[in-house]
């Protein structure tokens, strides 16, 4: 190596480090006045695309911010909340009890917010006779118990079920709502995205699987969507923006955003985006259902 | 004086360099045990002989690693018994017939396969082989392990035939010479002479690429169903070790039985891929030598 090309690497080096201080010093300062450049976003998957759509739209409004937007599951994203590695968390599912024991351990004040809500979407082949399913008979059919259309009113054939990976929010909470917290049957096929679920449903005549509305809706072309009944006696709903807001269709849920505490300047202006009208027109166009309007 | 400081210090830069993949593999052992042996204290490696794998669950959570064990063994002697053929008979082919100019068009080719990235060869799966399978056989859906076989043989087949192909053109020209001299024809000679002279070297080509299969993950994800279930049929779904690590490890809460469950099958995982390394390696020595 000689003496110049040394000498450059010097330079590199010490700008390097230099820079380095400089941006740590001045995002330090910024974070004690609860004004910060940078915001950091982690949790569901099934959020990821309505949150960096909202990250997105807040950063052309105000260029001096940047908001990064990782997805991994909600579970993971309350570990970094709890961690103090994110600033907000996005979560398909609620807090758990074992979590909040946690953030008190750690000092954390975890600040629950409903920015939108999911429908969760039942879909089969589209020449699939079966119109509505009651609650009662998909926790039979994802549980095992019906293995045959024909115990659900449908053809004399076997039914073929397809579910979300276990790590996936959408999976427990459809084992939740639906099954009544008992087990999937271990001949359910699980597949690790819910493109993929979409895609057997409208290749496979006997199939059934569930997915987010806003998934469903994109592809009603292909897949078709079942009307549910609470229980026998109530009506068939189809998931719709209209029916999920209203509370009629039977399997929702909310969409949340978890903080540190009530949040305060630059956080505070981030959250008040997503509920304002802008934010909330987002949700709509992104395939989940407005809260406020 | 100086100087020989300077290359004691050199060499030690690259022992220090060479070393590292043996502090790498101890480091990984370490790591895995250290989680690994917390699960055999509580609750139990008993646990692990199930024949349920349910780990989100409201009821009874169940770590049954048997149908992950039989899920990866089904497709990978599926993938074994597919690429033997297509293997050794590319290999023989390159070695011992093809003219120059074709072996300039295969190889290429050949090594493009190896470089293909599995998610790729997944997403082609899911497309074009799942309806394929399903409609050839008449299946209710094509996400099969044999789904998950071929394209693990796409896979291994690129890694049998360049090592196989190594091995049958290191066979001595005079034992070629010899056969050709006694009158025998040249199919003869490849398949009675050649062939069983480089059999060794083609064993361990087998094995390496069944190394390959084992611990491939992307592909099989997307293509096999992932049914946690204990099955021999090539049309049935399975789930296999390594896309049961994939697919739960994102979520799975640290420390929590399910996490530490993951490390017991990714130790079943490594003693597997670590077992056929070794005899391959024994085979293609004692070959050597001989």
């Amino acid at each position: 190596m000689n003496a110049k090309t040394r000498e450059l690497m010097r330079d590199v080096i010490i700008a390097g480090i230099a820079l380095t201080a400089v941006s740590g010093c001045s995002r330090q300062r910024a974070e004690d006045e609860n004004q910060r450049r940078y915001i950091t976003i982690k949790g569901s998957d099934t959020m990821v695309h309505l949150v960096s759509t909202w990250a997105e739209a807040f950063m052309r409004e105000d260029p001096n911010i940047e908001v990064s937007v990782t997805g991994g599951g909600s579970g993971t994203g309350i570990a970094a909340l709890l961690n103090s590695t994110t600033d907000v968390c996005a979560a398909s599912r609620e807090i758990k009890y074992k979590e909040l024991l946690q953030a008190a351990e750690k000092n954390i004040h975890p600040h629950e917010i409903v920015v939108a809500k999911d429908g969760i979407a039942v879909v089969v082949h589209p020449d699939n006779p079966v119109n509505e399913l009651t609650i009662a008979q998909l926790s039979r059919i994802f549980t095992g118990a019906a293995s045959r259309w024909s115990d659900v009113g449908g053809p004399d054939e076997r039914i073929v079920v397809f579910s979300r990976e276990s790590s996936s929010g959408t999976y427990v909470f459809f084992q939740e709502m639906v099954l009544n917290k008992r087990d999937y049957m271990v001949d359910a096929k699980l597949l690790p995205a819910t493109s993929a679920i979409i895609e057997s449903a409208s290749r496979d005549k006997r199939a059934i699987g569930y997915v987010g509305l806003g998934y469903a809706l994109a592809a009603k072309d292909r897949v078709k969507i079942v009307a549910v009944k609470a229980d026998d006696k109530s009506p068939a709903v189809t998931p719709s923006n209209e029916t999920v807001k209203s509370g009629e269709y039977p399997i929702a849920r909310p969409l949340y955003l978890y903080l540190d505490g009530e949040p305060k300047g630059t956080l505070r202006e981030f959250v008040d985006f997503c509920l304002s009208n802008k934010g909330q027109a987002i949700v709509t166009k992104t395939g989940y259902v407005a809260v406020r309007q | 004086m100086k100087l020989a400081w300077k290359e004691k210090a050199i060499k030690l830069i690259l022992l220090a360099t060479a070393s590292t993949s043996i502090l790498i593999v101890a480091g990984i052992f370490v790591f895995l045990a250290k989680e690994a042996g917390q699960f055999a204290i509580e609750p139990g490696l008993k646990e692990l002989l199930g024949t349920r794998w349910v780990p989100v669950s409201f009821q009874k959570e169940s770590f049954g690693i048997l149908p992950l064990i039989t899920g990866s063994l089904l497709v990978t002697v599926l993938a074994t018994l597919l690429t033997i053929p297509f293997g050794v008979g590319a290999s023989v082919y390159i070695s011992e017939l093809a003219r120059p100019t074709e072996r300039e068009l295969l190889k290429p080719f050949i090594e493009i396969l190896a470089g293909i990235p599995s998610v790729v060869i997944g997403f082609f799966g899911l497309v074009v082989l799942v309806p394929l399978i399903k409609t050839c056989f008449g299946l209710s859906t094509g996400l099969t392990a044999l789904a998950g076989a071929i394209l693990l043989a796409f896979m291994a087949i690129p890694t049998v035939i360049s090592i196989s192909e190594d091995a049958i053109r290191s066979v001595p020209a005079s034992y070629k010479a010899a056969s050709l001299a006694l009158g025998a024809s040249r199919m003869q000679t490849i398949w009675k002479v050649t062939v069983p002279a480089a059999l060794p070297g083609i064993v361990a080509a087998v094995m390496l690429g069944m190394g390959r299969v084992i611990g491939e993950t992307m592909a099989v994800m997307m293509v096999t169903g992932n049914a946690a279930v204990i099955t021999a049929w090539p049309f049935d779904s399975v789930r296999t070790m390594t896309a049961t690590i994939a697919a739960e490890m994102g979520e799975v809460a640290f420390g929590s039985h399910h996490y530490r469950a993951l490390f017991c099958v990714g130790i079943v995982l490594l003693v597997a891929t670590f077992g056929l390394n070794m005899i391959a390696q024994k085979v293609l020595s004692k070959y050597r030598i001989g």
